[in-house]
């Protein structure tokens, strides 16, 4: 039987605001733990919270952004379950009438495009850090415990996607979308390493061609957009595998774990909590003015959808190249700053960013914001080629210099003797050089072997160690022959 | 002279007029709670050092020629729910018996900038829960009128303190009636603001839809003073109203010509001690020979006020009390095996048992599958118990109920009958439910214990409210007070 996989995302997002979501504590991270706490987000008897405008401002963004209905009305509940990390035993989340409902986001995959929905965006505060001691750095086992709330109330906004992902590769793409526009409104910094964005998934499979939908396991632990892809592509696998041994798949929450490649039980169904929630006594319910929504959505920054037809529009890029660049904010900034710097055809420099700087920089895990390599080291290096000081060939080897040194091109092709022979005289000694050493391969040439050419131009630039202009070589050999 | 007998108006003349020191007037009532403290037992904590220091500070400012404000020098107790940095605050609960809080709650902030000199913490039912103080974690508080019974709750040592001349005034909390109902039981005024005009941050909650702070005091001028400095807009309480503020001295106009009075006949019915009662009609007739148009009204939906407050106030105080957990703060079982033992063991034996029981109400009341038919109706409920008020409201400027069904009732004989003990709260639970202002004055005695009037205002009607309280104890002329 042909299984069809039916998926669904849960984003948490840290937002990027000053203070936590209800009191004046620093957000920032890294920090000494419990250094950034106050008697409101400890949890301190008769501390009572009041809501971050700010933050509620973000999700109001971050729903326009992606076409949702504003609640004008909205109100915060309370999620009730016993937690260390959880200094009230309840969260402020949201529950009924969440900020932000309806919204969708479209998608270029490589041969189709597709709409994933959005159900829901919602405001709640985050939690503390756990940190177990001893056993195996788990809760179960563990020696003791310790907790730094400086997280605890930091702004979360939760993006629940509908059912509507058909395939690890849209999970992903769905995914970087949601933080490529969150990051254009720079409503957060979407750090999967810092935990400012993380991504359960909902997965379960149906035989294709029927509607209703399958039992569903909730994978946790997907840390990064690769751990996201594959934990779906074992889950598939796994189920598809249980499923055709007629195994019922169990409702449960699975664990990603990413050195073993697989999955496993974290909770299963009976242990699911009855949050008892109802609205927070300590909150009024929020009510927002239509025109007040109007302007934020008249301030909306440009989003990548937008950016990538400009960049078709205006730069005349393939639909392929622009879809690339705006997939980070950052790869988007680092091309538009490469253009303005060097005022030639576009295309080369989205073919060097794709290309080698994104080679690069995934063979290093660097973001393209950190690299060495900036827009003037890239610009500087093509308007060498472009003169005819080196050759592309160099220039890839020049490329891998400035990546790992950060020093500028012209430097390196001074410091290492890079610059292209095109000399006329001195290559045409070369040229004669090779074919008075070459009778054979003449020969060959002479006898209609075009092969024999390519030999001899190859002989000619391994004697100019690569420096050679090779459009010159190539006439001179021709005529020479 | 016995100071700690005099109220905070004659007081703070004496003191302006330098007729007597911050200090002498401390000791005066520090005096008094060596005295009486071993048979009232109004206090969990005395704070003598704080309070001469501070004494001593107010002295130096009269002696300097500063300005001091009406509350300046004058000793104060604090209901142990309120968090004062520094000074133990229990919530009358053994969970809490090891807490010093980091921060000080704004209402008792106000008034420690306004000078006053703190006293101690005093007894309550634990976490606010219960109509008598039998239910605090540490000892029962008796009633100065008569040992025997109880001062009511759960201020009851907010209460028992100013009847006993403990402190001149205090502070409580009213979440069903917590500040008026043992008011009226000590024969003192309590009264309860609109919800919204005191801030409750550092206000330990127990239900937050419903708490709020009032003060204790001898009279009702007393009342206007601590009021005048007890409310303000707090950026720190979301739920906190934003008004001027005004001189609530101001309304204590000794004339009820034309004002108009509602009785409403639900709160005179079946189940109010019918001695209560008579005196109850005697004020009266005393509120309508001093100008007032007195008549009877109805609240058809207030008969639902104890089953709409019995979801509600356990539902947000099973919530609200989640954080006592042993993880932060507050007890902690010593030798928990894993973290549910020491979750479970540290609330079995940190909690009461009235606690515990309201803990389980609550959380069935919100539990998936019964949200609805408890919590949601008792909303609802209580929505219906609010038109009932403005309709009524559109008839009169102010209405007025026996405070309590009954006098203080004996020590012991309510505590194993918790329904029974719920409804001594009956007259004032569904003013917290409406969110109103209510005041209880006493009006008379019954077999030698006090009987409180009670008085309701419109939202934010304390004007109004204050007016009435005051010209019915101008007229009424109360001074009798308890034998120690």
């Amino acid at each position: 039987m042909e299984f069809e996989s039916v998926i669904g995302l849960e984003i948490h997002v840290e937002l990027d605001t000053e203070s936590k979501m209800f009191c004046g504590c620093s957000t920032r991270f890294g920090e000494a733990p419990n250094t950034q706490t106050c008697p409101v987000c400890l949890g301190m008897p008769g501390s009572l919270p009041v809501p971050n405008k700010k933050a509620v401002e973000y999700v109001i963004r971050t729903g326009l952004a992606i076409f949702c209905d504003i609640s004008l009305f909205s109100q915060f509940h309370r999620k009730n379950y016993f937690y260390p990390d959880m200094p009230k035993n309840y969260q402020i989340s949201q529950y009924d009438i969440p900020l932000c409902i309806d919204g969708h986001v479209d998608l270029e995959m490589e041969d189709y495009a597709t709409t994933i929905g959005v159900t829901r965006i919602h405001l709640e505060e985050d939690t503390g850090k756990l940190l177990h001691i001893g056993g195996a750095g788990r809760i179960a086992g563990a020696d003791y415990s310790q907790v730094d709330f400086n997280r605890a109330g930091v702004p979360l906004m939760e993006i629940v996607s509908e059912p509507d992902i058909r395939t690890p590769e849209e999970a992903k793409a769905y995914a970087q979308k949601i933080r490529a526009i969150l990051v254009s409104l720079g409503v957060s910094d979407c750090n999967m390493d810092q935990g400012s964005m993380r991504v359960d998934a909902n997965i379960s499979l149906r035989p294709v061609g029927r509607e209703e939908l399958g039992v569903k396991a909730e994978l946790k632990n997907l840390n990064s957009f690769r751990s996201l892809q594959r934990g779906l592509a074992y889950e598939i696998e796994r189920q598809t595998k249980a499923l055709q041994n007629g195994e019922a798949i169990v409702q449960e929450t699975r664990h990603w774990d990413e050195t073993k490649n697989t999955t496993s039980t974290l909770r299963t169904k009976e242990y699911a909590h009855d949050y008892r929630y109802f609205p927070d006594p300590d909150l009024v319910p929020m009510e927002f003015d239509p025109e007040w929504i109007e302007g934020l959505r008249a301030e909306l920054p440009e989003l990548p959808d937008e950016r990538k037809e400009r960049y078709m529009s205006d730069f005349g890029l393939p639909a392929h190249d622009a879809n690339l660049l705006v997939e980070t904010k950052a790869t988007g900034d680092f091309f538009e700053a490469a253009v303005a710097l060097y005022g030639g055809d576009a295309k080369i420099m989205s073919n060097w960013i794709l290309g080698d700087l994104t080679y690069y920089l995934n063979s290093e895990n660097v973001e393209i914001d950190a690299g060495e390599v900036k827009p003037a080291h890239l610009v500087e290096m093509v308007e060498l080629i472009d003169d005819g000081t080196i050759s592309g060939k160099i220039a890839k080897e020049l490329f891998s210099e400035m990546f790992k040194t950060g020093k500028m091109p012209k430097a390196i092709v001074e410091e290492k003797g890079m610059t292209q022979i095109s000399g006329q005289d001195e290559i045409a000694k070369i040229v004669d050089d090779v074919i008075a050493q070459n009778p054979d391969a003449v020969q060959e040439f002479h006898d209609g072997k075009e092969r024999a050419f390519g030999f001899l131009v190859g002989q000619a630039m391994r004697l100019t160690k690569g420096r050679g202009n090779p459009q010159l070589i190539n006439r001179l050999l021709k005529e020479r022959l | 002279m016995e100071l700690f007998k005099l109220t905070i108006h004659e007081l703070h003349e004496k003191l302006v007029s330098k007729e007597i020191s911050a200090k002498e007037l401390a000791q005066s009532v520090f005096s008094r709670i060596d005295d009486v403290e071993e048979r009232v037992k109004s206090y969990i904590t005395v704070t003598r050092d704080v309070a001469l220091a501070k004494a001593d500070e107010i002295d130096k400012k009269i002696a300097g020629g500063e300005r001091i404000g009406p509350l300046a020098g004058i000793p104060t107790a604090i209901k142990d729910v309120m968090n004062t940095e520094g000074i133990r605050t229990t919530c009358g609960s053994k969970i809490l018996d090891n807490y010093i809080p980091v921060y000080t709650s704004t209402a008792v902030k106000n008034l420690l900038e306004e000078g006053i000199v703190m006293t101690g913490k005093t007894n309550m039912d634990e976490f606010a829960m219960g109509s008598s103080t039998e239910n605090s974690g540490f000892f029962v508080t008796h009633n100065p009128w008569d040992l025997e019974r109880v001062p009511g709750g759960s201020s009851g040592g907010s209460a028992s303190v100013v009847a006993a001349d403990e402190a001149i005034f205090s502070l409580g909390s009213d979440t069903g009636g917590s500040i008026r109902q043992p008011a009226a039981l000590c024969g003192i005024v309590g009264m309860k603001p609109t919800y919204g005009l005191v801030s409750r941050f550092g206000l330990i909650a127990f239900a937050s839809s419903l708490d709020q702070i009032g003060p204790f005091t001898k009279d009702v001028t007393d009342c206007a003073i601590v009021l005048n400095h007890l409310i303000g807009h707090d950026i720190n309480d979301s739920t906190s109203v934003k008004i001027d503020k005004p001189d609530y001295t101001k309304a204590l106009v000794n004339d009820l010509n034309g004002i108009k009075i509602g009785v409403p006949k639900e709160l005179m019915a079946e189940g109010i001690d019918s001695k209560i009662k008579a005196v109850i009609e005697n004020s009266l007739k005393l509120l309508e020979a001093n100008g007032a148009v007195v008549a009877e009204t109805s609240l058809p939906n207030i008969e639902h006020s104890l089953s709409a407050y019995y979801i509600i106030a356990p539902a947000e105080a099973s919530s609200n009390l989640a954080r006592f957990d042993g993880v932060r703060y507050g007890y902690r079982v010593p030798d928990a095996v894993d973290l549910i033992d020491m979750y479970m063991r540290t609330r079995a034996e940190g909690f009461g048992d009235e606690v515990k029981r309201r803990i389980m109400l609550g959380t069935y009341a919100l539990s998936a599958g019964y949200y609805d038919a408890y919590y949601g109706q008792a909303q609802k409920v209580r929505t219906l118990i609010i038109d009932d008020f403005n309709r009524a409201f559109t008839d009169y400027d102010v209405l007025v109920s026996p405070t309590t069904p009954t006098t203080a009732f004996k020590i012991g004989e309510k505590v194993d009958d918790p329904l029974k003990m719920y409804l001594s709260d009956i007259c004032t639970i569904p003013v917290n439910l409406a969110g109103l202002p209510g005041i209880s004055v006493p009006c008379g005695t019954v077999d030698g214990l006090p009987v409180g009037l009670q008085v309701i205002g419109k939202t934010l009607g304390e004007e109004m409210m204050l007016r009435v309280a005051y010209s019915f104890e101008q007229s009424f002329g109360w001074s009798e007070k308890p034998k120690l």
